[in-house]
């Protein structure tokens, strides 16, 4: 078809694979949407729980979600001062 | 029973200002009282398409701070009795429009207006989810072209979620306008069909605007389409538009320019 179209207009149609794009795109973003919210509060509960362990800057917290098209990944990154080993040693 | 109608599209530079004007002024020359409501804060533009640039005292955010009655900033519109306009500040930042402010001003134009148009600012900062906030009805500027479907499917989901009638388990009532709908390249398979664009964004079709020299031409002398040219081709596709937003229906087409037709064949055999 894609071959029709080009010997008669003399290029190939763009418009169908602007459509089926957008199509992959859309399905994809309407999927996130909500998503934003989930991680804010997976971020403030995971800084709620380790918080009450350990002192931390709450601004070292980040929580990002992957997708992937069979799995996801969850990520959670933490960083954590290094008085904490000392503090943590003191204490046991 | 007033209504209030946002004028949204995301993406900015589709026409959602030629729009608001275009539809706003037909819907006064069918006899309704209208308000059109700039809500670009530091970006107006509402005023110069409609030829009122110089004519602008007092503006939304003056009235939101309580500096002007909202009297004072209603501008009148010089040729339809029935059109009237409220500017934005072209000075103040963003911010100083507030939900609560917002909220009593659209509460005040819907006591004396059958419809409030509100001309969104581009993006999905706070200008735009403030126009977009106590709407009943929205109308989705929408190109055929791949960025501004996706940013009419981004701008849907917020009319779903961010609105005072959503909040409520409402509903706002959704309409796709497509401008700058050129017929020729769509049927050459060069530009998303209107097909595409209503499947992929679900939403019903209000109109289809086709691309013209006429859009510019009215703008050039701040005028809104339907009035300076009402026998041109976007002019009867804006009535149409307006007449379905008043419940009645018309056969949807596109309306063509026969002179337009001419221009491109010949343009293509000289090029």
């Amino acid at each position: 078809m894609m071959n029709l179209l080009r010997l008669i207009g003399g290029r190939a149609a763009t418009a169908p694979v602007a459509r089926e794009r957008l199509q992959i795109l859309l399905a994809h973003e309407r999927g996130l949407r909500g998503q934003p919210e989930l991680l804010e509060l997976l971020r403030a509960e995971i800084l709620a729980a380790v918080s009450r362990h350990v002192v931390l800057d709450p601004e070292k917290v980040v929580v990002r979600m992957e997708r992937g098209k069979q799995v996801s990944t969850l990520e959670v990154d933490i960083e954590v001062p290094n008085s904490f080993e000392r503090s943590f040693a003191a204490a046991s | 029973m007033a209504k209030v109608l946002v004028v949204t599209s995301g993406k900015g530079g589709v026409g959602k200002t030629t729009s608001t004007a275009a539809l706003g002024a037909a819907l006064a020359q069918l006899g309704e009282k209208v308000v059109v409501v700039d809500f670009d804060v530091g970006l107006r533009n509402l005023d110069l398409v409609l030829g009122a640039e110089r004519r602008v005292v007092f503006d939304l955010i003056n009235v939101v701070q309580g500096v002007a009655k909202l009297s004072q900033a209603l501008i009148r519109d010089k040729r339809l009795e029935n059109l009237w306009l409220l500017p934005a500040s072209q000075t103040r930042d963003k911010d100083a429009l507030t939900d609560e402010g917002v909220g009593s001003i659209i509460a005040d134009l819907r006591t004396k207006f059958d419809w409030i148009l509100c001309d969104s600012p581009a993006g999905i900062e706070r200008g735009a989810m403030l126009a977009m906030r106590y709407a009943d009805e929205a109308v989705i500027v929408t190109n055929p072209e791949v960025s501004s479907v996706r940013d009419s499917d981004r701008i849907i989901g917020m009319l779903d979620s961010k609105t005072v009638r959503a909040e409520k388990g409402e509903r706002v009532e959704k309409h796709i306008l497509i401008t700058r709908y050129d017929s020729a390249r769509a049927a050459r398979g060069e530009m998303l069909s209107i097909e595409d664009i209503l499947e992929i964004l679900a939403t019903p079709l209000l109109g289809i605007i086709p691309e013209s020299q006429d859009v510019l031409r009215a703008s050039n002398v701040g005028s809104p389409v339907t009035l300076n040219n009402a026998a041109s081709a976007p002019a009867r596709a804006y009535i149409d538009a307006v007449r379905r937003l008043m419940g009645e229906t018309v056969t949807m087409m596109v309306p063509v320019e026969r002179k337009g037709l001419m221009n491109r064949l010949l343009g293509r055999r000289a090029a």
